[in-house]
Parts: structure tokens; C-alpha cells; sequence
């Protein structure tokens, strides 16, 4: 089965994406502005997402329309702001030996590509194996019909917690060279405070209408994750997303008034505590590390009521409450070190006068 | 082989070149970075890529027999189905999404990395400009010996 057997119109959609996808890069690579760049970077991200849904891929979507046109969008407008619009300078040389290089490795790239499987291909070594077992067991073993958060959480549920250690990492790492923002609450205004939002009331309003609806929207997206498109990377960067749009429209310190930078690193830090004592009490329960299996001991598992998950099929409860607990770490983690990473961005604005004045 | 049957890898490809370049053409360190960031993003849509599964769906298991079930399994060939399918439905490989959603996660906590970085470069030097930096440096004598 080829890719023409496919309807037609998931084949025009796919290729009007990528020439769509194809001009923004073009536009990206020639531009010399700083904030264009930025901005079409943005829209990129969202084209991208438009095309992960094309191709099955709602989670990750979900992930890239969040982050790519949201939550990177907002650093790399931050970081521009701490380094002013800068346009590039340019010659010849700078252009010229890049290019080989790209078209070098695109070349060679191509070449590979004629050996790939088909578009589509169900037979493909990547489309059997293991990513189809997961598919077939994760009923029986796991008990949530998204496969993605079934592999995600519970699978490989080691990988998850390494990638939840990152994200906190870097937060820490942000931290460290920009500070927590803490500075801009003493003395000097910051940059994005209300006086500069005062005249917008059809923004505040608006704001005041949405913010409320995307935290409880990332609520749903959070809890919903095991039925459908969702889970804690996704509910964590929406719920953020609700934190900044609040410092975008009322300014950074009735921000973190509400939400307190230390508040934020102190939950960052509670997340993965809490993913990892998830995977330290299977141990203790006898299991191996984030065996959920092993979650509860047998005489708890037979305490726990029907009706808080009513099915006919055999409960796991150690999978369904150990996925549930590892994703609200994920959720509090992802959430916090985006806000202490926006946080340090933001509250850099202030440091230099001179600068934030412009 | 044809065009067709291959055209998101090409694209793919051709996206991951304007990543490439602009990385290394450009000397603004903001600009560098938004490069990795396309470079990244085609590397997401090639995973994403290779997991399709023709007449597939989103891999979020539907109740067997089910009024959905049935409605998915009538649009794909039985003869098709009866190879691929898991419970008469056709679905896409999570795998690749899983390490996907992930990365792009990851990606936006590294890029914010980056940036900061690059955000202290230009309060020591004054400017984001790769060569201008390495100029001043050279000046301090703490470049690279040439």
C-alpha cells in the first residue's frame, strides 16, 4: 500500500504544508531582521503542528504548538529584548562556504533518503517490532488506550524521569546566569510592567476572560491523558503559558506577587522528587524502579473502591495511579521551570537601566 | 522509489539544510539558535515521518467492536487489514511520538540554555556578533592563539 492509495486529500494537505514549511525556512535563512526570524519561527511551529495532526500525531502537536509557537517564542523575544533587535551584519564569505557546507550535507542526505521505506509503509522495520507491540499489549498490561502515554509514563518510564531531570537541569542552569528574576521586584520597574499595558483594556479584559481557561484547560489536557491527546509535558507548558500571558498583560510583579519565584523553583523540584519516589516506593513494595505494578501492596489494591474507576475489565490500579502520579510530576516540574526560566528572563530586563528604558 | 512515495523525507532533508545554514552563516548567536531550533523541528518531522502508517489512525486504542471501531476498520482494505491491523483497526507507531513529545520539551529547556548564555555574552561584550566577540578577545589576548 502506497501513499497514493491514501486519500487524496491528506496527500494534497501534506504537500501544501511542506512547501508552506519549505518557503518559512527560506524566509527564516534570508532575513537579516532578529525579530523576523523569531516570529517566523513561531508561525514554523505552528505549521509543524498542523502537520503532526496530518500525520497521526496528536501529542506531539499538541507539544509543538504549545512550545513552538508559545512558550520558545516567548524566551527568544525575551533574550532578544536583553540583547536588543540586533540586525546582522554580513559579506560574502559568511555566505558562500555555509552554503556548501548545507548543500553538502543535503546532498548527502538526500542520497540516504532514496533508501528509506515508503511514506506510509506498514511493513517498514520501524512500523513492526517494537512500536507495534506496544500497540497490542498495552491493553492488557497497561489498562489507558493512549499507547503514547502508556509508553511514555509507564514503558519507559525510566527514559521519562531522565528527560523530567533534564528539563529541571536547565531551568537550574538558567538560574544560575540570569537569577531568579528576584531583582526586579526591588527598586526599579521592570520592562514589562503595567504602565505599559495600562492603555489596553480590551487586552486585560480579554486576558482576565482567557487566563482562568487555559489553566483549567491544562487540567484537562493533564487529566484526559490517558484517553485521549494529552499529559503532563502538555499540561505543564499550557499551564505556564497561563503564567505568562498574566506578566505579559499586568506586569511581572503582580505576577510574581501571585506566583512566587521561589514558589516556582520549590514545585520544580517537587515534581521530580515526586516521579522519583513513585519508582523508590515500587521498590520498597518489592517491585523494580517505577514497577507500577508494585505500587500498591495486594491488601491495599483490595481496599481500593470499584466506582473510582469503573470498567469490566480487570484494574490495574498501580498502573492507572502510578501514571497519574509520574504525570502530575512531569506537570508540576515542566510548568515551574518554564516559569522560573521566563522568570529569569524577564527580571534580567531591569539589570541595566540604560538598556530597559529603550 | 519515486517522488511521491518519498516527498516528506526530501522536504525533510531540504528543512534540515535551512537549519544547517543558517547556523553556520549566521554570526548573531540569537540567530544560531533559532537555526538549531529548525534543525531540530525537521528532525521531529522525520521521526514523526517514518511513523505514519497508511490508512492509519492517532494511536489512542479504540474500544474493540465499537461504533468507532467499525467506522475506522470500513475505510482500509480487508486483505490490508488483516496484516496490519490490531483489533481490525489500522494504527500509527506511538514510539516515535513518545520520543518526539519529549524532545521538543527538552528542546525548549536547552534552547532557553542557550540563550541565556548568549543573553551574558552580550553583557560582557557588548554584542551578540560571533566574530566581533572573538575580535575582542584577541585584542584581551585571551582568544585562541592564531
Amino acid at each position: 500500500m502506497t501513499v497514493l492509495s491514501a486519500p487524496l486529500i491528506s496527500l494534497i494537505v501534506d504537500v501544501a504544508l511542506l512547501a508552506m514549511l519549505l518557503v518559512i525556512a527560506v524566509s527564516i535563512a534570508v532575513t537579516r531582521s532578529l525579530l523576523a526570524s523569531i516570529l517566523l519561527m513561531s508561525v514554523y511551529s505552528l505549521i509543524v503542528a498542523v502537520w503532526f495532526v496530518v500525520l497521526d500525531a496528536p501529542d506531539v502537536a499538541f507539544t509543538e504548538a504549545v512550545v513552538g509557537a508559545g512558550v520558545s517564542t516567548i524566551v527568544l523575544l525575551g533574550a532578544t529584548l536583553l540583547a536588543r533587535a540586533e540586525t546582522e551584519k554580513r559579506n560574502w564569505r559568511n555566505i558562500i562556504v555555509p552554503l556548501l557546507v548545507a548543500l553538502g550535507t543535503g546532498a548527502i542526505l538526500l542520497y540516504a533518503v532514496t533508501g528509506l521505506p515508503e511514506f506510509g509503509d506498514a511493513a517498514s522495520p520501524a512500523n513492526q517490532h517494537v512500536g507495534r507491540g506496544y500497540l497490542e499489549t498495552t491493553p492488557e498490561e497497561i489498562g489507558v488506550p493512549n499507547v503514547v502515554t502508556a509508553v511514555l509514563a509507564s514503558y519507559r518510564g525510566f527514559d521519562t524521569l531522565g528527560e523530567t531531570v533534564v528539563i529541571f537541569a536547565a531551568g537550574i542552569g538558567v538560574a544560575l546566569m540570569l537569577g531568579f528574576g528576584e531583582r526586579s521586584l526591588a527598586g526599579r520597574e521592570p520592562v514589562i510592567s503595567p504602565r505599559n499595558g495600562n492603555h489596553h483594556v480590551v487586552l486585560r479584559v480579554v486576558a482576565k476572560l482567557l487566563i482562568p481557561l487555559i489553566a483549567l484547560f491544562a487540567f484537562y489536557v493533564q487529566f484526559h491523558g490517558d484517553l485521549g491527546a494529552g499529559g503532563g509535558f502538555q499540561a505543564g507548558v499550557i499551564l505556564a503559558v497561563a503564567v505568562v500571558l498574566h506578566a505579559l498583560v499586568f506586569g511581572l510583579r503582580d505576577t510574581m506577587a501571585a506566583v512566587k519565584p521561589g514558589f516556582a523553583r520549590g514545585v520544580a523540584a517537587l515534581g521530580v522528587l515526586l516521579y522519583a519516589g513513585v519508582g523508590v516506593v515500587c521498590i520498597i513494595n518489592g517491585g523494580d524502579f517505577l514497577d507500577y505494578d508494585r505500587l500498591f501492596t495486594p491488601d491495599i489494591e483490595a481496599q481500593i473502591p470499584d466506582w473510582i474507576l469503573p470498567s469490566d475489565k480487570p484494574h490495574h490500579w498501580g498502573q492507572h495511579f502510578g501514571i497519574l502520579l509520574v504525570e502530575l510530576g512531569v506537570l508540576l516540574t515542566v510548568a515551574a521551570t518554564m516559569v522560573t526560566i521566563f522568570y529569569g528572563f524577564a527580571g534580567r530586563l531591569t539589570d541595566d537601566p540604560q538598556e530597559s528604558g529603550t | 522509489m519515486s517522488l511521491l512515495t518519498h516527498v516528506n523525507y526530501f522536504a525533510v532533508v531540504l528543512l534540515m539544510v535551512a537549519g544547517l545554514y543558517i547556523v553556520f552563516s549566521s554570526g548573531n548567536l540569537v540567530r544560531r539558535m533559532i537555526g538549531l531550533a529548525l534543525f531540530q523541528t525537521s528532525t521531529g518531522l522525520f521521526y514523526i515521518s517514518l511513523a505514519k502508517v497508511a490508512g492509519g489512525t492517532a494511536p489512542i486504542r479504540v474500544e474493540p467492536d465499537s461504533e468507532t471501531a467499525r467506522e475506522l476498520s470500513s475505510r482500509v482494505d480487508p486483505g490490508y487489514a488483516a496484516q496490519y491491523a490490531i483489533d481490525g483497526v489500522v494504527y500509527s507507531n506511538p514510539l516515535p511520538h513518545v520520543l518526539i513529545l519529549t524532545a521538543i520539551v527538552v528542546g525548549v529547556a536547552t534552547l532557553a540554555v542557550g540563550l541565556a548564555i548568549a543573553a551574558r555574552v552580550r553583557e560582557a561584550y557588548g554584542t551578540l556578533d560571533a566574530g566581533e566577540i572573538a575580535d575582542a578577545d584577541r585584542k584581551a589576548g585571551r582568544g585562541p592563539v592564531p
